[in-house]
């Protein structure tokens, strides 16, 4: 970076400020720590110190980087050429990258268990659920645009299938998964159907409730789910009754999840260009204008719900099979508001920004984990900062355009 | 006959304690349109600095009216900077950001703060003194009634009304007012918009705040996690009765609390919260925006 | 990238990882590992026994280790979440640990115990209860340092019936795992005593704001006990809300409301609360040298589940020592038949892993600590 601008006085005293200003914010909570049976109370004032350097440094920091960007957009502005940068394609979107990239990270995938540890493949099969999960509540928020808080119902829905199917009739992983699939696209029409007329925030409320009222049943009708003790030794997926060491079985599980993020990946991408798909664009672009066009709301509104949940139910059938242990404390707001991270983190409609984004971030805490206690403070303030570096998410997908004729 | 009344009651002041929290939520929403999930951390940092101050100036011997006092408008404060701080960092940046990406910095910002104060106090749950005095007039009714109970819902009451007043006839509330309704339109005719938004955000936490005072004064303890739930149900409380109208918050959460209440009562606690989110989805079957919400004709 | 470039990449990462895989020398240390909760809101029942493991293993270490092998410890964090532990288990297998003192809370123990089953993975949990895990020995390497659920409600059950002579009682559980579990034995076990009746039995919604609803019908049913089943968050809030409305009923509940937390949240409230818990320990010496050992070092008192876990590490190791190997089942055999010193006295392990020698206990809370019931 050259011409980096030299901070003028201006730029030292908003710092100095910023500095003061989060001393007096954090005064209480970082430096007095009382305890009330024993009647004592520390003071650590080394904290104070910390957080006025910092936040004066950071502050001192951003100021720079702006005046920095703001002097070379005026520079470009300046120059005499005034051809208008050509709008270019992100990286990835180019035609002509998509392949290479592509192979190489199939065969970055393909790779992965020959390469890692078991753990690290574990790890790596969690984060490809979330892939799916992401790619399916995709559809719901990017693509129709309908802002569902409760996906995880339909996780839990397909979780319950699988171990409920098997307790009860002893049935396998490669049967539960279909029904897992059909049993969450039902609960995903059943809960379309009552907020077929909410909008905005009160569809998010809604979906927010119907996903506790999933959970809160789950926990308190025992004699259905066995309750919060949940349901214990459900079996990994077989092939065709081979016997496998754990180790193979869960590489074997991880290729498993490997392929249905790829289908998860080809079906949502031809799902987006079909007949469906465009109708949820124009949905999402304006209720009015949609219904004006002549497409059935309802219909549209409901196969999205049905089709986002149809796939959380299959992810919740794997995620039966690879935990062997599921109770309702595994589906929580919190897991929505993860899985809605992940879809608007990664550009909302973007099936590459998605994929990374689920990637990122379920893999973020795992790595995260040398700076032990801080993992969860950093976690928090990296979302908000991608957030504001990247508001559109990381791939914002360009608007598609669709010739006349072919 | 007794029974429900002792519901009643106990419902009356869930309702209360919802509508403290739910009455910042319906501004901020009000003003921005952000379903703001870091609300339900000012009203637990509230509740942390008026541990820390009231603690601190008991051991000094103070007497009780007075570390009421000042422990309340020290959280007031602080809450209100965290708010505004809150505000300036993680959602101005994104006023013209599509509608979802707010709602993720909200999200995130809440996991942080959470995280802040479990990091800069602790993770276990510490003891919160019960800083509001018995009353000595509610003895014969103190099966019943109980003085913090019947202070929050006092309180609550007071500054439902106070807020009422404020946006119906300041110069302030007027200014808000329009900015909710058209930002552009309200910097056009000469509102500091940034100001406003700021001032709702102040306004907001610092209530939440006084609410975590007297909320953890009831229940006696607090810790890291509280706003997080207490925060989702104020604002289910808040859309029930019609998310940006203040009194349909209060009036969403009492409607709440006495659902729980007589869920509990009458049926079991085992489905109190089932019951709860039934009733909200019900009442945005038949009223898609909240009991005193408009519901808003779109004109093409 | 062009191909054979990437196939050279995929020989030396096939290479690099034959190398890490297996290096067998004679002094080799013996891994061990311990999983548990050590972040989030259960940290605080993960941190005792953690640092009660590490004490034991610093200490056998300096002793020269066990023959002459150095003991070392991988610790994994489960955040008390069954899809965390499924991980934890595998990267602890992974890393060649030959048996585990962990998990903290009973759910994820259930999700990783197929794990290390499979691998033939000694457990030793010091404070996971859940009745179900032991299987009725089907887990032949499943034990653990603490009474079992249903031991501990028949405790509460046959106090409230004989001491506190209640005919009526309220059952109320958290909706967890652990407390529903304890509270559905403690109802099966009156209803078959058939000298008292169960007036309620109901969960109450952890992190509520407010209890008084419940305490309303805790008083209409007229119980003469409340037994609870859950944590000391709800439970010092239930009391709390009980006393204030003028409600004297006795408060029965279990060893995750029986430590030092409850009684400084709860305050005065706490007086008089009953809670049952692992037998007292605090007059064996093996407990003094160790509760001392955390004092020097950490310069507070240990919290919960300290104990237990000081008595499944010095079972573990003085298994292994005995067994002279690191094989499961010589490691079992020892565990079943030779009774080992802890901070308990001498225990040894039933063949469902069951503890023999530490009991459930009755306490009550007297003038701001717990204090054993006669």
């Amino acid at each position: 970076m050259k011409n980096l601008p030299m901070p003028t006085g201006k730029d030292i005293r908003h710092a100095l400020l910023t500095g003061l200003w989060f001393m007096f914010l954090t005064f209480p909570l970082l430096v007095i720590k009382v305890d009330p049976a024993e009647q004592s109370v520390t003071w650590r004032w080394a904290n104070l110190v910390w957080v006025g350097g910092v936040s004066a440094a950071v502050a001192l920091a951003c100021r720079l980087l702006a005046a920095y960007r703001a002097a070379r957009v005026e520079r470009l502005r300046r120059l005499p050429d005034q051809t208008a940068p050509q709008p270019k394609l992100p990286l990835l979107f180019r035609p002509e990258r998509l392949l290479p990239l592509g192979t190489l990270a199939m065969l970055f995938f393909l790779a992965f268990p020959l390469v890692f540890s078991t753990y690290q493949v574990n790890i790596m099969t969690t984060a490809l659920m979330y892939v799916i999960l992401g790619l399916g509540l995709n559809i719901v928020v990017g693509f129709a645009g309908l802002l569902d808080l409760g996906y995880v119902a339909f996780y839990a829905v397909g979780a319950y299938t699988y171990g409920l199917l098997h307790l009860h009739f002893n049935l396998g992983f490669w049967i539960a998964l279909p029904i897992g699939g059909l049993l969450g696209a039902l609960f995903g029409i059943l809960l379309g159907f009552p907020v077929l007329r909410l909008r905005g925030d009160y569809l998010a409320i809604v979906t927010l409730g119907f996903g506790e009222i999933i959970r809160l049943v789950l926990e308190n009708w025992g004699a259905f789910s066995q309750g919060p003790s949940g349901i214990a030794d459900i079996p990994r997926p077989g092939l065709f009754g081979l016997d496998m060491t754990l180790d193979q079985s869960l590489v074997y599980q991880y290729y498993l999840t490997v392929a249905m993020a790829l289908a998860t990946v080809f079906v949502v991408n031809r799902l987006r260009h079909s007949r469906i798909g465009r109708a949820w664009f124009a949905l999402r672009e304006d209720e009015i204008a949609c219904q004006a066009m002549g497409i059935d709301k309802t219909a549209i509104k409901l196969t999205a719900f049905a089709l986002g949940a149809a796939w959380a139910g299959m992810a919740g059938v794997l995620f039966a099979a690879k935990t062997t242990f599921i109770n309702p404390a595994s589906f929580t707001f919190l897991e929505s508001a993860i899985i809605l991270c992940i879809v608007v983190l990664g550009g909302m409609g973007s099936i590459a920004g998605v994929v990374l984004a689920a990637l990122i971030l379920m893999l973020l805490p795992e790595y995260l984990r040398a700076l032990a206690e801080y993992r969860m403070l950093v976690f928090g303030a990296v979302l908000v900062v991608m957030m504001i570096v990247r508001p559109r998410g990381l791939m914002s997908p360009p608007r598609q355009t669709y010739s006349p004729s072919r | 006959m007794e029974y429900f009344l002792e519901l009643l009651f106990s419902g009356l002041t869930r309702g209360a304690i919802y509508a403290l929290i739910a009455l910042g939520y319906t501004m901020v929403y009000g003003i921005i349109g952000l379903i703001n999930f870091a609300h339900g951390e000012m009203y637990m940092i509230g509740a942390f600095t008026a541990l820390i101050v009231s603690s601190v100036l008991s051991i000094y011997g103070l007497p009780l009216p007075a570390i009421l006092v000042l422990a309340a408008l020290a959280a007031a404060i602080w809450a209100g900077a965290y708010g505004f701080t809150v505000e300036r960092l993680a959602y101005r940046p994104l006023r013209d950001a599509p509608r979802l990406a707010p709602l993720i910095s909200a999200i995130g910002m809440s996991i942080f703060l959470q995280n802040y104060v479990l990091l800069a106090q602790t993770s276990d749950f510490v003891p919160f003194p019960s800083l509001v005095p018995e009353f000595a007039f509610l003895e014969p009714y103190g099966a019943i009634v109980d003085s913090s109970g019947l202070t929050i819902l006092a309180v609550s009451t007071l500054v439902m009304t106070a807020l009422t007043l404020l946006i119906k006839f300041t110069r302030t509330g007027k200014a808000m007012r329009a900015t909710a309704q058209d930002r552009k339109m309200a910097l056009l005719v000469g509102i500091n918009v940034d100001r406003i938004i700021s001032l709702t955000f102040v306004t907001g936490s610092a209530l939440a705040a006084v609410g975590g005072l007297l909320i953890a004064s009831h229940i006696g303890q607090i810790n890291f996690a509280i706003g997080f739930i207490a925060g989702i149900k104020a604002f289910t409380a808040a859309v029930l009765g019609g998310i940006g109208s203040i009194p349909g918050a209060v009036l969403g959460s009492f409607v709440l609390g006495l659902t729980e209440a007589f869920a509990t009562g009458y049926v079991s606690s085992d489905y109190e919260d089932v019951f709860a989110f039934s009733l909200l989805v019900l009442i945005l079957i038949f009223r898609p925006a909240g009991l005193l919400g408009k519901a808003a004709t779109e004109k093409v | 990238m062009s191909h054979a470039q990437f196939f050279l990449f995929g020989l030396a990462a096939l290479a690099f990882s034959a190398c890490v895989a297996e290096t067998s020398l004679a002094s080799e240390p013996i891994k061990i590992g311990f999983a548990g909760s050590l972040s989030g809101d259960l940290a605080p029942y993960g941190l005792p026994p953690l640092k009660a493991v590490q004490l034991v293993v610093k200490e056998i270490n300096a002793r020269g280790g066990i023959q002459g092998r150095p003991v070392e410890l991988l610790v994994e964090d489960d955040a008390c979440k069954p899809e965390l532990a499924t991980n934890s288990a595998t990267k602890l297998v992974a890393g060649g640990v030959k048996a585990v003192i962990g998990h903290i809370c009973s759910g994820p123990t259930k999700a990783a115990l197929p794990i290390y089953q499979a691998a033939k993975v000694l457990v030793i949990s010091p404070s996971a209860t859940s009745s179900l895990l032991n299987r009725d020995g089907e887990y032949p390497f499943f034990f653990r340092t603490i009474a079992a659920d249903d031991v501990q409600a028949a405790a509460q059950v046959d106090f409230a019936l004989q001491t506190l002579k209640a005919g009526k009682i309220a059952v109320l559980h958290d909706k967890g795992d652990y407390g529903k579990g304890l509270a559905e034995f403690a109802k099966s076990l009156i209803e078959r005593s058939g000298k008292a009746q169960v007036v309620l039995f109901e969960g109450i919604t952890p992190g509520a704001v407010d209890y008084s609803a419940v305490v309303q019908k805790i008083k209409r049913s007229g119980a003469e006990a409340v037994l609870f089943g859950g944590y000391h968050p709800e439970a010092s809030k239930l009391v709390g809300q009980m006393r204030q409305k003028r409600l004297a009923t006795p408060f029965v509940s279990d060893d995750g409301v029986k430590n030092d937390t409850f009684i400084k949240v709860a305050g005065k409230d706490a007086e008089g609360v009953y809670a049952t818990g692992p037998a007292d320990a605090s007059d064996n010496s093996v407990t003094k040298a160790y509760q001392e050992k955390f004092r020097q070092a950490e310069g507070t008192n240990p919290g919960a589940f300290f104990d237990n876990a000081v008595a499944a590490a010095l079972a573990l190791t003085n298994a292994i020592a005995k067994a002279g190997s690191t094989d499961p089942e010589a490691m079992a055999r020892i565990l079943h038949s030779e009774e080992v010193a802890t901070p308990f006295g001498p225990i040894k392990f039933d063949a469902k892993g069951e503890p023999v020698g530490i009991g459930v206990t009755l306490y009550q809370a007297r003038d701001g600590q717990f204090v054993q019931v006669r």
